[in-house]
């Protein structure tokens, strides 16, 4: 699916980027972050930390928007995110976040 | 307002009110409690007074909400009171733990009734000695002082709220009921005869701050809430900066400093009245109530040539053992006659140490002795 | 007497700052921490830190100063919330945080008190105090964190335990239904009633805002996963399957009727802010009747 134009206030918005940081030594492995990510950038890594728990670890940077959830989430302090920069909205984003909604939410699919 | 805390002048009026205006004249602003008899008296005369001096009266929900609350009120920075009576005490005792643990300043006042349980609501009794010394789970030190009169009502409730600031603990009125209801002249002095100690401030910035360390024998100054120095204060052990700490390393200087600030400095602490001890043969060892009976008796004796003495304790906390037994070398007997099965007179025992015998004169609450039971009982003495 | 006893042990000053350098000050919401206090006591999947997260979210988005933010706890996992705050912070006997705070309220209208506890602390041998409190409508912000059961002693059943729920103390079910916080807490007078689970932690964060503005009692009850004392008898799983369970069973309904919020065993859980009204608080009608009463009837005299 693609779109004829740009949303007319896209120049309002920004997809902020998030950077995502992870103090392994604190975790004790609820996966609390992985689960509930709304992104999906996090996963259980295979290491071990001191505790004997696999702390989360990042597969993809890129989508990481500040949201913080997991830094709310995350029971332990353990994990926290900091805005890096709010990037300009493009035609792609658009289509990435309109994929992402439209397999869960009928309203939006094409017959 | 202010000059509404200190009635200066005569009065006439019975030993709960008088703790009531002692409590105020020592700065006492807030007061919880739940009625009971025979204190209702101190808590109906605080819903009166407290108001006209901008201070909060709170009727709680029971003694437990009440002990709760004088401690939250202390940490809020304002001296606090609570009174009661035997079934209250009893449950204000884990709350009182977590003052003597917290070292939280506050006075409690028992106006003792018969007991146990309900036992004689309206009639006297003097059997919650030990349970102020040893009523909550676990070692700490406990100031308790006994008034006789309405006018001591007055002076150590003031003299109960100064020990409790210079201490950091909750201490203890043990009046009983006789005293309590016994209305009489009481002197209230100008205002600036009357020392009111305050609560030290800390005096160092915050990272160097140990709220519950000790210094020498003595507690820290309180940081209040509000101060910024960010105290923890918890009924866990806990080190010097009130964080929880469970090892016996931790658990043997905290309980050792809150026994030890009480018992390192009972003698700025102990208050006695000595009447006729020099060359006395059997002394009589009283307080509260009973200690007027045992005046007139020792007065009496003493008319007519007996070598009768009179210890009277005005601090039942901690105990004055070293008066005791330094009289247990000079003395055939101790007398003591409580409204009790016994509960000094074991203090008394232990301390004299088989020197000198030691004659409880028990009752159990209701009545009070009469002089000549006393005269009657020292007379087989000597 | 002759008395013996061991050594006492000094604090040690320098391993306590040598804790404090390794560790503190990694996280940004650190600097909310007391100092050298993490990691909390709590179990892995326990939702005891993320209430601790939000209630701290709160105070920074509001951005109220530390110095005037006061919390006061009770007995239990959740009493342990108030050693890691780094403000002035009271763990008190079980049962006992509202009449604590009580007075500590009444006698420091400046200070924003919020009471932390679990349910077995507020509503066990707490309830008398909460429902008194709630009626006085006394200036607290009352945070209760419900797992179900008592979590520190080992997972006994507790006031909020459901029927037919196991525990340590109920291994063939549980035979008593549980109180329903809300209508509890509405019912006996609350100003702000309202129910979150973890799963919900902005939500949350925005109703601990919003309490900060209330005067008057306010209760906000979360419900919260306790894996080890709750999960594992019931089959609920690891904490995580419970924070799962709250995203499928959870019902937000914000306004609804707190006397239809009942949990039950692996039941639909209704959340939201119920209730939300205006009524004066003790200190007000306090100072407005009797401390105005009082010296007004003083000046009375004088004329």
């Amino acid at each position: 699916m693609s779109f004829w134009r740009l949303p007319l206030d896209s120049e309002e918005h920004s997809i902020p980027h998030g950077k995502i940081n992870i103090i392994k030594s604190r975790c004790k492995g609820c996966g609390f972050c992985i689960e509930f990510c709304p992104n999906g950038c996090l996963r259980e890594s295979k290491a071990f930390n001191e505790k004997g728990y696999h702390p989360p670890e990042v597969i993809d940077d890129t989508g990481c928007v500040d949201c913080g959830l997991c830094t709310l989430i995350c029971p332990e302090f353990a994990i926290f995110t900091e805005l890096q920069e709010a990037k300009k909205i493009t035609e792609e984003d658009i289509q990435k976040v309109t994929t992402r909604f439209s397999r869960k939410d009928t309203r939006y699919r094409k017959p | 307002m202010a000059e509404k805390d200190v009635l200066t002048g005569e009065h006439f009026i019975h030993g709960d009110a008088a703790c009531a205006e002692g409590g105020l004249a020592a700065g006492c602003r807030f007061f919880a409690g739940y009625p009971i008899t025979p204190a209702t008296e101190v808590a109906e005369r605080m819903a009166r007074r407290l108001p006209e001096v901008g201070g909060i009266y709170i009727q709680m929900e029971d003694e437990i909400a009440s002990m709760a609350a004088i401690l939250g009120a202390s940490w809020g920075g304002v001296k606090s009171m609570t009174s009661t009576s035997g079934p209250g005490f009893s449950l204000m005792m884990e709350n009182i733990g977590l003052g003597m643990m917290t070292e939280t300043p506050c006075v409690v006042v028992n106006i003792q009734r018969g007991g146990p349980s309900t036992g004689l609501p309206t009639l006297v009794g003097q059997a919650d000695v030990m349970q102020a010394r040893w009523g909550s789970h676990g070692d700490y030190g406990c100031i308790a002082v006994s008034p006789a009169s309405p006018q001591e009502c007055f002076d150590l409730t003031i003299l109960a709220f100064n020990l409790s600031e210079m201490y950091r603990q909750p201490v203890f009125v043990l009046a009983d009921e006789v005293v309590g209801h016994m209305t009489e002249k009481v002197i209230i002095p100008p205002r600036e005869q009357i020392h009111v100690a305050q609560r030290a401030k800390p005096a160092v910035e915050r990272s160097k701050y140990l709220p519950f360390e000790s210094t020498g024998p003595m507690p820290a100054p309180m940081a209040i809430a509000g101060d910024g120095y960010h105290v923890h204060v918890t009924g866990l052990t806990h080190d010097e900066r009130g964080y929880p700490v469970i090892t016996d390393a931790v658990q043997e200087r905290n309980v050792r400093h809150i026994v030890e600030k009480v018992r390192m400095n009972a003698h700025n602490i102990i208050r006695v009245d000595e009447v006729a001890l020099e060359d006395a043969d059997v002394v009589v060892i009283a307080y509260g109530c009973t200690s007027r009976v045992a005046r007139q008796a020792v007065e009496d004796m003493r008319r007519k040539g007996h070598r009768v003495g009179l210890l009277r304790l005005v601090t039942l906390w901690p105990f004055p053992s070293n008066i005791v037994r330094r009289l247990a070398g000079q003395v055939k007997a101790f007398v003591v006659p409580e409204i009790n099965y016994g509960q000094m007179a074991l203090e008394v025992e232990r301390t004299a140490g088989g020197r000198a015998e030691t004659v409880l004169m028990g009752l159990m609450g209701g009545s009070i002795h009469s002089p000549q039971e006393i005269q009657e009982v020292v007379g087989q003495y000597l | 007497m002759k008395r013996h006893f061991r050594d006492i042990v000094p604090f040690d000053q320098d391993s306590a700052d040598r804790a404090i350098e390794e560790g503190h000050g990694l996280h940004p919401l650190d600097e909310y921490l007391k100092p050298g206090r993490i990691p909390h006591i709590w179990c892995p999947g326990c939702g005891l830190g993320v209430v601790l997260t939000t209630y701290i979210e709160a105070i920074r988005r509001k951005g109220i100063p530390v110095d005037k933010c006061v919390v006061v706890s009770g007995i239990g996992c959740t009493g342990r919330v108030a050693g890691y705050l780094d403000m002035d912070t009271y763990h008190t006997t079980h049962g006992r945080a509202i009449p604590f705070a009580t007075g500590l309220a009444l006698v420091r209208p400046d200070l924003h008190v919020t009471v932390f506890s679990g349910d077995g602390d507020l509503f066990a041998i707490g309830g008398n105090h909460l429902i008194h409190g709630a009626r006085r409508n006394i200036n607290l912000n009352v945070i209760c964190v419900n797992n179900f059961n008592y979590g520190m002693t080992g997972g006994q059943a507790g006031p909020t335990t459901p029927v037919d729920a196991r525990t340590s103390t109920t291994p063939m079910g549980n035979a008593e239904p549980g109180f329903n916080l809300p209508h509890l807490a509405h019912a006996s007078g609350a100003v702000y009633v309202a129910r979150w689970t973890t799963f919900h932690p902005r939500q949350l964060v925005h109703s601990i805002t919003e309490t900060f503005d209330k005067k008057g009692f306010t209760f906000i009850e979360v419900i919260a996963p306790c894996p080890t004392g709750y999960g594992r008898p019931n089959k609920l799983g690891s904490g995580l399957e419970e924070m799962r369970y709250y995203k499928e069973m959870s019902e937000v309904r914000n306004g609804a009727d707190p006397s239809k919020a009942e949990i039950r065993l692996k039941g639909k859980i209704l959340c939201g802010t119920f209730i939300n009204v205006e009524r004066p608080d003790f200190l007000e009608t306090y100072n407005n009747l009797v401390i105005a009463k009082a010296q007004g009837r003083d000046k009375g005299k004088a004329a």
